[in-house]
């Protein structure tokens, strides 16, 4: 059975290229600290739903290769770790082109559809060598940004920064947020300094990093991701990858119903990033059905929808060949990203 | 479909459960089955059977026999035959064969599942992550209470043979709730599953038999409404527990009244979710779907029906809408479906026909649009806004996927339109205040309150409703009360019949007469003469007139109850206020103790020594249940969830009190104090022999500050008072003691509003013994346990 969010969807968003905006951008509104304020997430009920949905939402077979596949197209690929380097940084870039084999996509009939990831996202340092290496694939580069991953630095510097990703050719900015300012209920300052963000940001699309694992409870998540996107977040992230904990089901649902109260009041529709943790195929379709469900079937598009994750990817090669081949699969049978 | 096309549409595809284990199943017993009976499958005696058909596709599963007269007979002779030797294990010992039947059921546990259903129509989501694993977890918790019964409940024993019959909802989960503290506690069963599901019963009968549960302990008969009554009807059946329709349930009521069978009755409800505006609203939607399109509908405590603050309620409707677009329903073995099948075409013409009215009525219908599967009985979510009280989907129980709602201005409103129907079972607040949330679960008429949750089930957590949605809990300590009876009354013996004494002539002398003293009856706190105005005499055991009293008639119970009942606040009262007033009527009757003793004497021949014991056995009545007053605990549960559940016994409400003939004062003493102790306001009918003690009596009450309304007394004849008492649909219980013939007509005419009653089926209480005739016992039957249900976590 198909329902109705995917017929009317599905005609728009099958033009859609892999990583383009195709949605009205979100410029943001005034802050309405009334609205912030207002914001209640019962716990146990948020829990309740996220804990039901796995056996509310599955796919199977050819159904299942393709939401993986999907899930590919939305993978933001990164590499933010201390020892990067350029030559690490164009490994990389290269899965992003083809991050499954092509036999594999063949053998599904979707060999010619250029299936890549959804960007590759580095530090700073590293944004030249990406873009350089993406050139000619459509594969858009994504800068962490603002200090990240603890936010800390001066306000000036986090805007030189981003200016200067965006000089260097990145087309998103992934910022952090300074925690201090929903730890203390300071939303003025939060939304003034993603408001500053969005504007150094300039045509390129940001990312609001919440680091939902520094935040604690659900009411800060959806304090947080409601300022952001008043302040005009085009994405909003739940975490670095680098804090104790990181995305989970539970903060995206509470994330994704700001998303569409959100939309319900604007009409703009603001985009989603999970990251750090999901390393399972079963995790992403979760994820997956999540967004589908509550947000509807353009969220399941790189345009609303990027997963920040490293070995992911790996995983899902190993299912979709499982599929191909009804043999379980082995990491060594996947070209290295 | 390609993958290609699934990539583009992102739509869900098919995902079927296997179902080869249990057509292997269904095959194995040739697709036919008898009923289970002293641990065999055995054909119908008359070899007649009924066939159960798949929800989904309308299609034959099974043959299924049909139980008549000698197949209950059977039954309930195996099942005597094993209650002796059942009880007499060691707790330990039955313990163990419940902990084995728990391990059983994980054993099991998939091929349950899909039994279920493929037989019900309802999702496998529900039958394998809800319906057999809290089924599994009530024969753990069980083996618990039987392994605890010897030293937790010593005053106790099993109260025998148990007929149940269960409904086809929840078949695995209700055979759980009736059959492990059944068992559990000494008692052997017979169980009747509903006629459109009655597979996983019979799977579970044949894998307890593999466990070792010993011939004749469980026997399943199976069959249709008439098989049911056979079982209710049944004369050497000692309690039936009933979970279905409130209809049924009156029905039985009705049959075994006065039978001394005792009742457990689980029926309808039309429970309200209410939705605050400081809720998390999108946490309530959520709810919503957890709370009638659980199951389809097909819920007795479903939240069917939805109060909204109007502030909130445009965008609450909104975002429900939205959710309701994303629902999916498809076939029950689908595992990305939301709902399945409604469990027979009857059910969902019913369903069709009341939303069809409710539409008539003014109700604005909303059903997504969604596909529905083809071929089976499959009905939409609904919802049904700008529902006006006054339609018959407000205050009908649907029993489908069928949500109808209304909105309020505030708390009170909620409360009132929350509480104004004629069930109780369930409800479910919503509300991020936790002050505003508790005070509204302490308020509202149900069995079962969850806060910022719904539908939420435990064994450690008892489950039962209040007025026309039945009585009896089923879960935790108190619903092992129900399989359980005092051992103190074991011995209790049929009244000896006393003749009335002939009247004898007044013959007047020149002596100082006494002054005339006219008792009165009292009603609201004021002495009143009888609406007739006709008394009637009151005589000592040789004839001799020793005053008159009102002949109190229907409408002085009419006036009685309406005091009563204007006398809410006493059930609200602190319980130390209670206390402090139990003991000071204590008090003030010890200062007439003499005259009590004398009048007593005088009334019933009772010895000087004896009526002073009387008086005496009285005062110290007063003071047990002023200690009890507030001492009469809840319970804190702690269901497997973040959070607690409150067992908070609560008084009844109004309760009429039909004294017995014997013990003037301490009968009624020993009735109405563990009353008003809980917070009930009780109508009195006194002793009708002797009822001058009572009469005298509203004169100590009148000095001891008892607030008017809380006791009222109306003299005249117990039987024809008792008869307008018991058809009140304003009157909450009756306890009424005294004839064989008194008891039925109580228990029958109370099937009207469901009233609880407490009789004696004509047999004495040994007032004097503290054992029998005061405590726990009493205090159990005045209050109804409500269990608030409060997960936390921020």
């Amino acid at each position: 059975m198909e329902d109705l969010a995917v017929k009317t969807g599905a005609s728009k968003v099958a033009q859609s290229p892999a990583a383009g905006h195709n949605w009205p951008r979100n410029n943001g509104i005034d802050l309405d600290f009334g609205w912030v304020l207002d914001q209640r997430v019962n716990l146990s009920a948020a829990e309740r739903r996220v804990a039901t949905l796995p056996g509310r939402r599955t796919v199977k077979k050819d159904a299942q290769a393709a939401w993986l596949l999907k899930a590919v197209t939305c993978i933001d690929l990164t590499t933010l770790n201390g020892d990067d380097t350029t030559e690490r940084v164009k490994r990389l870039c290269a899965k992003a082109r083809q991050p499954v084999r092509q036999d594999l996509l063949d053998a599904m009939g979707m060999g010619g559809r250029g299936i890549t990831t959804g960007a590759v996202c580095v530090y700073h340092r590293f944004v030249s060598t990406a873009v350089e290496a993406l050139d000619g694939s459509g594969i858009p580069v994504a800068a962490v940004s603002t200090g990240f991953p603890a936010g800390l630095i001066p306000h000036d510097v986090k805007l030189r920064e981003i200016e200067a990703s965006v000089a260097d050719g990145a087309k998103e900015i992934d910022i952090v947020i300074t925690r201090e300012h929903v730890l203390t209920g300071n939303w003025q300052a939060l939304y003034d300094e993603m408001r500053d963000f969005r504007t150094a940001c300039g045509d390129a699309h940001v990312k609001a990093i919440l680091a939902t694992g520094d935040l604690k409870t659900l009411r800060n998540v959806a304090r947080a991701s409601l300022v952001c996107m008043m302040a005009g977040a085009d994405f909003i992230k739940t975490s670095t990858g680098k804090e104790g904990v990181n995305a989970t089901l539970l903060v995206t649902l509470v994330m994704l119903r700001m998303i569409r109260a959100y939309q319900e009041r604007t009409g703009l529709k603001v985009g989603y990033k999970p990251a750090g943790g999901i390393s399972a195929a079963k995790d992403i379709l979760n994820y997956q059905f999540l967004m589908k469900d509550e947000l509807g079937r353009e969220w399941l598009e790189p345009d609303l929808f990027r997963i920040g994750a490293s070995s992911l990817l790996a995983d899902i090669e190993r299912q979709l060949e499982h599929h191909v081949t009804g043999a379980y699969s082995a990491l060594n049978r996947h070209p290295i990203g | 479909m390609t993958v290609a096309r699934y990539f583009d549409e992102m739509s869900y595809g098919p995902a079927p459960e296997a179902d080869t284990e249990a057509r292997q199943w269904l095959a194995r017993h040739k697709g036919e089955f008898g009923h289970f009976i002293n641990g065999a499958f055995v054909a119908s005696a008359s070899g007649k059977t009924f066939e159960t058909n798949e929800p989904a596709t309308g299609k034959l599963l099974a043959k299924i026999a049909l139980g008549g007269a000698k197949d209950v007979d059977d039954a309930v002779a195996a099942a005597r035959k094993a209650q002796g030797p059942w009880a007499k294990l060691p707790g330990h010992a039955r313990a163990r064969h419940l902990y084995a039947l728990a391990r059983m059921i994980q054993r099991h546990a998939r091929l349950i599942a899909v039994v279920e259903a493929i037989d019900n129509g309802k999702p496998i989501r529900e039958t394998r992550d809800i319906d057999v694993p809290l089924a599994a977890r009530h024969f753990y918790h069980h083996a618990g209470w039987a392994q605890l019964q010897e030293t937790e409940f010593a005053d106790q024993v099993p109260v025998g043979v148990v007929g149940q019959v269960i409904p086809w909802n929840f078949p695995f989960l209700m055979l759980a709730w009736k059959v492990a503290p059944a068992l559990a506690l000494g008692n052997t069963v017979i169980l009747k599953p509903a006629e459109f599901t009655p597979l996983t019963a019979l799977l579970f009968a044949e894998l307890a038999s593999a466990a070792g549960l010993p011939a004749g302990v469980l026997n399943v008969v199976t069959g249709e409404g008439e098989t049911g009554a056979l079982i209710v009807e049944h004369a050497d059946i000692d309690k039936i527990a009933f979970t279905g329709s409130t209809e049924v349930g009156r029905l039985i009521r009705e049959r075994t009244a006065g039978t001394g069978k005792s009742l457990t009755l689980e029926l309808g409800g039309k429970s309200p979710f209410i939705v605050f505006d400081d809720a998390d609203i999108d946490g309530a939607v959520e709810g919503v779907v957890d709370a009638i399109w659980f199951n389809q509908g097909q819920v007795c405590c479903a939240g069917s029906r939805i109060l909204v603050q109007e502030g909130v309620a445009p965008l609450f409707y909104e975002r429900l809408k939205r959710r309701m677009q994303t629902l999916r329903v498809g076939h029950p073995l689908d595992k990305a479906i939301d709902m399945a099948a409604i469990v027979a075409p009857v059910q969902l013409q019913r369903i069709e026909n009341l939303v069809a009215k409710g539409v008539a009525e003014g109700a604005a219908l909303h059903q997504p649009t969604i596909e529905l599967p083809k071929g089976g009985s499959f009905y939409p979510p609904t919802l049904l806004t700008g529902v006006q009280p006054t339609s018959i989907v407000a205050t009908e129980e649907i029993f489908g996927p069928v949500a109808v709602s209304m909105t309020f201005r505030t708390p009170e409103e909620a409360i009132q339109l929350a509480n104004h129907t004629r069930y109780g079972l369930a409800a479910s607040v919503w509300s991020e205040t936790i002050g505003l949330a508790l005070n509204v679960a302490a308020k509202l008429a149900a069995g079962v309150v969850w806060v910022n949750a719904t539908n939420l089930f435990d064994a450690s957590a008892g489950f039962g409703g209040k007025r026309e949605s039945g009585f009896g809990r089923e879960g935790g300590r108190e619903g092992c009360y129900e399989y359980l009876k005092p051992k103190a009354w074991l011995g209790r013996k049929l009244r000896a019949a006393v003749a009335e004494p002939a009247l004898k002539p007044v013959v007047g002398d020149f002596a100082m007469p006494s002054v005339d003293r006219t008792a009165k009856l009292f009603i609201g706190g004021k002495q009143a003469r009888p609406d007739g105005n006709y008394n009637r005499n009151v005589l000592s055991p040789k004839g001799k007139v020793l005053g008159e009293v009102g002949e109190g008639n229907r409408k002085d119970i009419r006036n009685a109850v309406v005091a009563a009942q204007a006398a809410s606040a006493w059930s609200s009262a602190t319980t130390h206020n209670r206390a402090q007033i139990l003991y000071y009527i204590a008090e003030n009757l010890s200062g007439r103790a003499d005259e009590f003793a004398d009048r007593i004497a005088a009334m019933t021949g009772a010895s000087a020594a004896n009526a002073k014991a009387e008086v005496e056995a009285s005062i110290a009545r007063l003071f047990t249940y002023g200690a009890w007053a507030d001492k009469y605990e809840g319970a804190i549960h702690q269901p497997p969830l973040r959070g607690v559940a409150l067992a908070m016994p609560e008084a009844l409400g109004v309760v009429g009190v039909v004294c017995p003939p014997e013990a003037p004062l301490l009968g009624m003493i020993s009735l109405v104090a563990p009353l008003i102790a809980t917070g009930n306001r009780v109508v009195v009918v006194p002793s009708e022999p002797h009822p001058l003690a009572a009469t005298d009596f509203y004169t100590v009450l009148e000095t001891s500050d008892v607030p008017a309304g809380v006791v009222n007394i109306v003299t005249g004849s117990a039987i024809e008072l008792a008869k307008t008492l018991a058809s009140h649909n304003d009157v909450d219980a009756l306890w009424a003691f005294g004839t064989p013939e008194l008891s039925t007509l109580v228990e029958k005419l109370s099937a009207g509003n469901l009233k609880r009653t407490f009789v004696d089926y004509g047999k004495a209480t040994n007032w004097l013994d503290r054992e029998a005739a005061e405590g726990p016992a009493y205090l159990r039957r005045a209050t109804d346990v409500k269990n608030i249900w409060i997960p936390y976590g921020e």
